[in-house]
């Protein structure tokens, strides 16, 4: 097309030429676009690539039923596969440990969060509050380990919790937890703040107050969009690594005592590469075997997530 | 039988007081409401009011430990001669490759999938694939940088590593904004640049990148600023402790401002977690800055549409 506009106008071979190299621009710089657009699925594959790669020669040392099945981690004392245990529920146990409590501070404190701001808050405040919530989000998750560590365990051991350990699982989760409000707080609040006027206005006309349009009207037609900010929430909880690697120490133990240190995969991985283990020791191996594990719990709630989110989406 | 059931309901709608599911006593209810206000509003401010108690306790234990020498003194496994000097230099070299490679890249990959990629499968699966990255956690990329990069292809626990990872990890970010910034100009900018002859890239280039570039400036802002700040991929390459030299190039090892933090914090001294806290007053003081510009950026950008 935009070549026979130019040749419309009869100037000859000059503007023919040149159109022509416009084309083969335009053909090189969508060439050029699209290698990039490539680049995530390459980083997708690789990904995959190395953690199982790593993770099948593991489990060619320690069977995946013993990977599975074991009830205790000791793969720092193990130079041979014989002599440690490596049971991934202890890591994991405290994982989904954290992510409970963290996730028991930061779902209904951030869904309060997304109603307040959508609901009450004046436009006003709201231009001042999501700002602040998005400050909240950007803290590095080091500072929040730091802070966990020298302020909220001192703080506990020094009020209400004299027994607490050093490094714990508790302060950790706490703080971990006050890092995801605003994960959970922003998903939410745009899935509330999608729900339409009309539905408001009907539960208003039939006498309901403020708080009852607000949960049990605006929330219920929400609630697809308010459990995808749940799910990602939970997801960042699990793959959270600075925070527990800080706090809640090193100390792979299968409890239920949230004053004591326990290791999250996370935490552990960290540990491991911060010391010296060379490429194709057994330690190097279980981390891939330990980062696979990881990569499968998030990629399944990313997913749930993704589908929630696309349900919500679909219904307005 | 179904209007006998109807009758029955209503007659016990019709009870004073109780009235099926609706309460009719407003004075509980408008109580219950004052409540509930106080109870969200509370949520909001809970965040924000450990944040305050976060910068004030960092600020305390770090600002005094923040003077000339600090700035200018190399890492040192002694608290009293140790100094940020190598730390920022290395967040610098870092920001600068993440600069160089995924801004670039990531605007690329925005542009080509709203302006030129077809509804087809393979499209699609990159969609799903770059939604389902930006949630990877962070220290699995540093497990891609410490098997491929470092291993397979031998560039070593270096700058560079450093600098690649990070550009991955914020990849999916700078494209899921930058998209958002293309797709929100009018389709017709483009089509009057068609009128008058442009072909497709020129339309994107004079016309649709410049309208886009707030929106994707700030996106790319915020994502810069969490390169800055993360710290797991880092210590999974195997960035070093403390440098007792300034790094020289891009396969020289290296050290970053949160690295260098963490190694601080994780010493028993307590002189060394007021260096962490100093470090973090300094982190944190770039941060916000630079979420501040984002932001600004951003309403400045919203209130002119």
């Amino acid at each position: 097309m935009t070549v026979e506009t130019r040749q419309g106008q009869g100037s000859g071979q000059n503007l023919w030429r040149e159109s022509r190299a416009r084309n083969v621009r335009e053909r090189l710089v969508r060439v050029v676009l699209r290698a990039c657009a490539y680049i995530s699925i390459l980083t997708t594959f690789g990904i995959v690539f190395v953690l199982f790669g790593e993770a099948f020669t593991f489990f060619q040392d320690v069977s995946i039923v013993r990977f599975l099945t074991e009830t205790q981690w000791t793969a720092g004392f193990a130079t041979t596969p014989e002599d440690g245990e490596f049971g991934i529920i202890v890591l994991a146990w405290a994982t989904i440990f954290s992510t409970i409590i963290a996730c028991v501070v930061a779902l209904p404190i951030g869904l309060g969060a997304a109603i307040y701001l959508s609901e009450y808050a004046s436009a006003g405040l709201r231009r001042w509050l999501k700002p602040a919530l998005e400050i909240l989000a950007g803290v590095p998750t080091i500072v929040y380990g730091f802070f966990a560590l020298t302020f909220v365990t001192p703080f506990l051991q020094g009020t209400i919790l004299p027994g607490i350990q050093i490094y714990n699982i508790l302060s950790a989760s706490l703080v971990m937890g006050v890092m995801i409000i605003p994960t959970v707080a922003s998903v939410s609040e745009d899935a509330i703040y999608a729900v339409p006027r009309g539905l408001r206005e009907g539960a208003y006309a039939l006498g309901a107050t403020k708080r009852e349009v607000a949960t049990k009207v605006v929330v219920p037609a929400a609630i697809s969009g308010i459990v995808a900010s749940f799910v990602l929430g939970i997801s960042r909880a699990v793959g959270e690594t600075m925070i527990m690697a800080v706090a809640a120490g090193a100390l792979a133990q299968l409890t239920v005592n949230p004053l004591e240190s326990m290791q999250t995969m996370t935490a552990y991985i960290v540990q491991v590469t911060s010391g010296e283990s060379p490429r194709g020791s057994l330690e190097y191996e279980t981390i891939f075997a330990v980062g696979a594990t990881l990569f499968v719990m998030t990629l399944l709630l990313n997913t749930i997530a993704y589908w929630f989110v696309r349900r919500f989406r679909e219904v307005y | 039988m179904s209007q006998s059931s109807t009758e029955v309901t209503r007659q016990k709608e019709q009870e004073p007081g109780t009235g099926g599911n609706f309460k009719t006593s407003v004075g509980a209810r408008h109580g219950w409401d004052r409540f509930f206000t106080a109870l969200v509003f509370a949520a909001t401010l809970i965040g924000l009011a450990v944040l305050g108690v976060l910068l004030v306790d960092v600020g305390r234990q770090g600002v005094p430990v923040l003077s000339w020498h600090f700035f200018t003194s190399l890492g040192s496994a002694d608290a009293e001669n140790a100094g940020f000097l190598p730390a920022i230099l290395g967040s610098l070299w870092l920001l600068g490759i993440v600069l160089i490679v995924a801004v670039p890249v990531g605007i690329a990959a925005a542009v080509y999938l709203e302006e030129y990629a077809n509804d087809n499968w393979l499209n699609r699966l990159i969609e799903i694939n770059i939604s389902n990255l930006a949630g990877v956690p962070s220290i699995i990329y540093g497990l891609l940088g410490l098997g491929v990069f470092v291993y397979i292809f031998g560039l070593g626990r270096s700058i560079l590593t450093g600098g690649l990872i990070l550009s991955l990890l914020i990849l999916p970010v700078i494209i899921i904004a930058t998209r958002e910034a293309v797709r929100a100009v009018p389709q017709s900018v483009r089509e009057g640049a068609y009128a008058l002859g442009a072909t497709q890239w020129e339309a994107i280039r004079h016309h649709v990148l410049p309208q886009a570039l707030p929106g994707a400036l700030t996106g790319t802002i915020l994502a810069l600023s969490r390169a800055i700040g993360e710290t797991a991929p880092l210590i999974a390459i195997g960035a070093v402790p403390y440098m007792t030299f300034l790094p020289e190039g891009l396969l020289s090892s290296f050290t970053a401002m949160p690295i260098q933090i963490y190694n601080w914090t994780g010493e028993p001294e307590e002189a060394f977690q007021n260096l962490a806290a100093a470090g973090i007053v300094v982190l944190m003081l770039v941060l916000l800055v630079s979420n501040a510009g984002a932001i600004w950026l951003r309403n400045k950008f919203q209130r002119r549409n």
